[in-house]
């Protein structure tokens, strides 16, 4: 495996940005009504990965240390808008269905995370495939979690009815309890066959990290 | 006057900013360890989010709506956001050093808590005028802190059980929010 294939592996498995790091709750909480909103958001985030890590990877020696963070936020946010923009014009019924939730791919943490902990110290095409990486584990996560939403909540998978009529769906699931309810299973399922999430620190600690950094970043300004 | 009070309570409980809208949660489920100290994050959200949501709103009736620049809202909200963080801690470092000191260390982890964009946002969707921005953002906060002060009090319960090894950590956190969840969709029941 090559160190290319290797950032695409360590994305989507081995630190699964959602099922691993726990990061980005709130999209996967949010829009995991149906797994096709799961493959739009997840799909539009990816872009935004993509896009951030190219551009901060490339302006990663002009940027001064001291206004790093501020810098990113305004590369993140000029992205976001583009795309925002792109899906209200070519996807509006998808621009319907994720509604406020498009604008908040700014504050996601995924995103300003790769861009410290990895774009801002790699070459671009490396960082490239790092977006790709952890934009396509982002997108799997969150269609699953949509998928066992949708099944369970309406009976259908992508819009298409699975489950026979005599089957009554579980309202619940598909209403906001039900997202917490999903996300927990997972993870506790993930916990009792072996697979080592890092939720301990990265819970208790939140979205910390980017944070307590932005902060120094802005006010050395 | 009736209109304010339903902005009011249908942020603060009905459409909970947590449990309902999903924003946040990053620090609901970080900080939500100790009672006291969620009760302080709580209240510098109150702090923040009110004034962000004035001066978002503000910035969007007289500069941004004339001048047709509506698309530009994402990228100056954020900015706006996180420098009034910095003016806020400045102003109390040097005003008031007792709430500086109770609240410092939560001060800079609400930049990115995206219920402060996300109260922003919704709030020039929504078409608010000031005094409504200013009233939606403070029920959102205050929805905010009920949540995550709740949540705080439920966890140091769960601690002392003694719960099977894969429901440990996030898990039985996340089933507790879920049952609060469902307890404040009884609150969808509650109409003028």
């Amino acid at each position: 495996m090559n160190k290319y294939t290797e950032r695409l592996y360590n994305g989507i498995i081995k630190e699964n940005p959602t099922m691993i790091l726990l990061l980005g709750m709130c999209p996967t909480l949010a829009v995991s009504t149906r797994a096709m909103n799961g493959v739009g958001m997840g799909l539009s985030t990816t872009a935004v990965l993509i896009l951030s890590n190219l551009v901060i990877s490339l302006i990663r020696k002009l940027i001064p240390d001291q206004v790093r963070l501020p810098a990113y936020i305004v590369v993140v946010a000029s992205l976001v808008t583009i795309t925002e923009l792109l899906i209200e014009a070519y996807l509006p019924s998808l621009y319907e269905a994720l509604g406020i939730y498009i604008p908040l791919i700014v504050v996601n943490c995924i995103i300003l995370g790769r861009a410290e902990a990895y774009a801002s110290k790699n070459p671009p095409l490396l960082s490239i495939m790092d977006g790709i990486g952890m934009g396509l584990g982002f997108t799997i996560a969150l269609t699953l979690a949509g998928l066992f939403r949708e099944l369970l909540g309406s009976g259908t998978a992508f819009g298409i009815t699975v489950l026979p009529a005599s089957v009554e769906p579980i309202g619940i699931f598909i209403q906001p309890p039900g997202a917490f309810l999903i996300i927990a299973v997972f993870i506790a399922i993930m916990n009792a066959v072996g697979i080592k999430t890092r939720q301990r620190e990265l819970v208790e600690e939140g979205c910390a990290d980017p944070v307590s950094d932005n902060k120094e970043g802005g006010s050395a300004k | 006057m009736t209109s304010l009070i339903m902005i009011m309570i249908g942020n603060a409980l009905i459409h909970n900013v947590v449990l309902n809208q999903f924003l946040g949660i990053c620090s609901f489920l970080g900080v939500s360890k100790q009672i006291k100290a969620s009760a302080s994050l709580g209240v510098a959200v109150i702090f923040v989010i009110t004034i962000a949501s004035a001066v978002a709103s503000l910035l969007y009736d007289y500069v941004l709506a004339p001048f047709g620049l509506d698309f530009m809202k994402t990228i100056v909200f954020i900015l706006v956001i996180a420098a009034l963080v910095q003016i806020v801690e400045m102003f109390l470092k040097k005003t008031s050093p007792a709430i500086y000191k109770a609240l410092g260390i939560f001060l800079p982890l609400i930049t990115t808590n995206c219920a402060v964009l996300g109260v922003a946002l919704t709030n020039v969707q929504n078409g608010y005028n000031l005094i409504e921005c200013i009233v939606s953002g403070f029920g959102t906060a205050v929805g905010y802190t009920i949540a995550i002060v709740l949540l705080a009090s439920i966890r140091t319960r769960i601690r002392e059980e003694d719960l099977p090894a894969p429901l440990r950590g996030a898990p039985i956190v996340l089933i507790a929010a879920a049952l609060m969840s469902i307890a404040f969709m009884g609150f969808a029941g509650l109409s003028f």
